[in-house]
């Protein structure tokens, strides 16, 4: 059931730039969506249209079942994190995540059982009659974040909340909105460049660029098959690694040189019109660097430019005159800059792009 | 007598009262690529600049390339500076604002070794097609290039990078931050560069000096500090996923966290109380005693991590896509001991019951 709706929505200046170019979207009751893309992709401009904040040029905006496209924003009852704010210094713990409830009229004890329950999601218990001053910073991020979410509007809508936050600090806070909206189950709307934020947060990701949309799926399936090539370079870090080449009839050649790469059987199995498209013009093949394997009967030959351990992974950067791909494993290979090294592909991983449109074949 | 480029011993600053650093030592190698890590506030920008000479320390001595540093100006110090807030004149060239530095009376650079330099600089940063290009028309990451380009056609003996990716939009920070460590090889002087991301850090550094609240906390290959943190501290600086950190005590010779849960077998001879890490990918979720739910997943590429409340904190465990994981999945954590890393004197203060 569609909880909000975008129709067609648009947004153009007054300049005559267009800033979101029609989409279309419908977001379940309870779901987190996040829209992600590069600065200037129309993300921003699409959540302050959601809000009220900003009018669209044409379109409709639905929220549960009334149009609410011309209303104020005061009257769509959206809740906006856009970052959490300083704490009020005067005020305990347990007072500051109390305040916007009692700024929206909420009866004394409807908003004490609210405060305990928030404290106790995230943590905040043996704190709530401390002051903000009397706390390390990460435990004032998370009252912050607590007094953030303690309302339960129809819609939650996020702006880049954790934008100013150090890395270590973003990925603490990052969960901590998921397991509150998972908890409470308030529809939101969430605005990152993030990739990675994107992923571990998100039930559907919403790729924009361009003003467009590019890609509405779950995080597996935009990570797995990203629909475009700006998709499959945006999302994953490192991104997919993009070689460009021909297909023959079971293989594909890479443009620059090599052995070919077999492709799997149920690429071969493809409606008609989709092989001779990929028999025809130029395509590019897709790996993530989990499917990418140094091998040494593997059929692409280079030099291992870098190498590096990153947590539990390590990245080996491979290049070749086919170009450079990123394999990425879990042991502890010993593979160094300087050698020569040969790459082998997972066949299941491997993803077909047409290079003339740059969308997935398959 | 060690031949270290840069050696700082027992440094403290303090500003109005609280302490930016306290007792810093540091060694910096010729060749070496050394990471700073450490969290907002740690003091990494301070201790910057303090080697580079804008900031008096109180206590302690700075020795570079032999020299006592302490005693020479900024500029006698012979050390290039990138700042995390680059700023370039806008109006000139990519070629006019690399050449800048090199145009001062001090360098007395001639056009011909100005040239050379700049031609140097530009491929090293592969930036070579933009150098007639007014600086306004570049992008974050080609601006910040041309930043660390300009610091580079000097010939310094240390270069000093506070964050310079941290303002950089997510995709272009993951990109150059392999770049770093091409470019630091093609240096002929050593690298010390502050960041908050351990992940840069972990990947990109020879050594990672690991600093919180003024203190260092450890030094070492980035590969030992990952797999031995000397303190929950330093665990904590190790990026995410989480290393997961236990208080526990010892109960008929088990690590017993403060809910009752059973974590790993205490060696004979074990203290009564520790704190005890357990990385997320060593985190099994099959065979362990104490069954608790998954609370959320979140997919990070080749992998997912489930978090659920097991032995008294939210953990953290690294799981294969394979597995079928979803909110409310009942799973049993179990720990294999020899991945259980044990700390049994505590250098630093835990709050219980956080897993964060």
């Amino acid at each position: 059931m569609t909880f909000l709706g975008l129709q067609r929505l648009e947004k153009r200046w007054p300049d005559g730039t267009h800033a979101v170019r029609g989409i279309d979207l419908d977001v379940a009751e309870g779901e987190l969506v996040v829209l992600l893309g590069p600065s200037g992709c129309g993300k921003t401009t699409t959540l302050r249209m959601v809000a009220g904040l900003e009018l669209p040029s044409s379109g409709r905006v639905r929220l549960g079942d009334e149009d609410v496209t011309d209303r104020p924003p005061s009257q769509r009852d959206v809740g906006f994190v856009f970052q959490f704010y300083a704490l009020y210094p005067h005020m305990t713990v347990a007072e500051n995540i109390a305040f916007p409830l009692e700024c929206a009229g909420v009866a004394r004890r409807e908003r004490d059982a609210a405060v305990l329950r928030v404290a106790e999601r995230l943590d905040l218990l043996p704190l709530l009659a401390r002051r903000p001053r009397a706390l390390s910073g990460g435990d004032q991020q998370r009252v912050g974040l607590a007094r953030a979410m303690v309302r339960k509007p129809r819609l939650w809508l996020m702006d880049e909340p954790l934008g100013s936050l150090d890395a270590a600090r973003r990925a603490d806070m990052c969960e901590l909105i998921r397991v509150q909206q998972l908890a409470d189950r308030v529809t939101t709307i969430y605005v990152t460049h993030d990739q990675e934020e994107a992923m571990r947060l998100a039930d559907r990701i919403v790729v924009m660029s361009a003003g467009e949309i590019v890609q509405a799926a779950s995080p597996k399936d935009v990570y797995d098959r990203p629909a475009s090539l700006f998709v499959a370079r945006f999302v994953g870090s490192p991104g997919m690694n993009l070689i460009e080449g021909r297909v023959s009839e079971s293989e594909f050649q890479p443009a620059g040189g090599g052995a070919a790469i077999p492709l799997p059987p149920k690429m071969l199995a493809l409606p008609h019109d989709m092989r001779a498209l990929l028999r025809g013009g130029p395509v590019v093949l897709g790996a993530r660097p989990e499917h990418v394997r140094l091998d040494p009967s593997g059929p692409l030959r280079g030099r291992i430019v870098l190498e590096a351990d990153a947590g539990p992974w390590r990245h080996v950067h491979v290049e070749g005159p086919w170009g450079r791909a990123v394999a990425v494993t879990t042991a502890k290979v010993g593979a160094w800059a300087g050698e020569e090294a040969r790459l082998a592909f997972d066949p299941l991983g491997i993803r077909l792009f047409d290079a003339t449109s740059g969308r997935s074949v398959a | 007598m060690s031949a270290a480029l840069l050696e700082v011993r027992n440094l403290s600053k303090r500003f109005a009262g609280s302490v930016a650093l306290e007792s810093v030592d540091l060694d910096v190698n010729p060749g070496e690529l050394v990471a700073l890590l450490g969290p907002t506030g740690a003091g990494k920008t301070t201790l910057l600049r303090c080697i580079a000479g804008l900031e008096q320390p109180e206590q302690g001595s700075i020795r570079l390339a032999g020299r006592d540093a302490l005693e020479l100006s900024p500029a006698e110090r012979d050390v290039a500076f990138v700042f995390q807030n680059f700023s370039l004149y806008p109006s000139k060239t990519v070629r006019a604002n690399l050449e800048f530095p090199l145009r001062s009376p001090r360098s007395g650079a001639s056009a011909e070794r100005i040239a050379e330099r700049v031609t140097w600089a530009a491929r090293l940063l592969h930036i070579e097609a933009l150098l007639d290009r007014p600086a306004r028309r570049l992008s974050g990451g080609e601006m910040q290039r041309v930043a660390i380009g300009r610091a580079i056609v000097r010939e310094p003996v240390l270069f000093l990078m506070d964050e310079p990716l941290t303002n950089l939009d997510a995709k272009l920070r993951e990109e150059l931050r392999f770049e770093l460590r091409a470019l630091a090889r093609g240096l002929n002087a050593p690298v010390l560069w502050a960041t908050h991301d351990a992940l840069e850090a972990l990947a990109m550094a020879d050594r990672v000096v690991a600093l919180d609240k003024g203190r260092v906390l450890q030094s070492g290959a980035p590969g030992d500090v990952y797999a031995r943190p000397a303190s929950p501290a330093v665990a904590r600086l190790l990026g995410w996923p989480p290393v997961n950190v236990i208080p526990v005590r010892k109960l008929d010779g088990h690590w017993t966290a403060a809910d009752g849960t059973r974590v790993a077998p205490a060696p004979a001879g074990a203290p009564d109380a520790a704190t005890l890490g357990i990385r997320a990918e060593n985190l099994a979720l099959a065979g362990g005693p104490a069954p608790t739910e998954v609370e959320v997943v979140e997919l990070t590429g080749p992998a997912q991590v489930a978090v659920l409340h097991w032995a008294g904190i939210r953990a953290h465990a690294l799981a294969p896509r394979t597995l079928e994981l979803r909110p409310g999945t009942r799973v049993a954590p179990r720990v294999a001991p020899e991945h259980v890393i044990t700390w049994t004197r505590v250098s630093d203060t835990l709050s219980p019951g956080k897993g964060v």
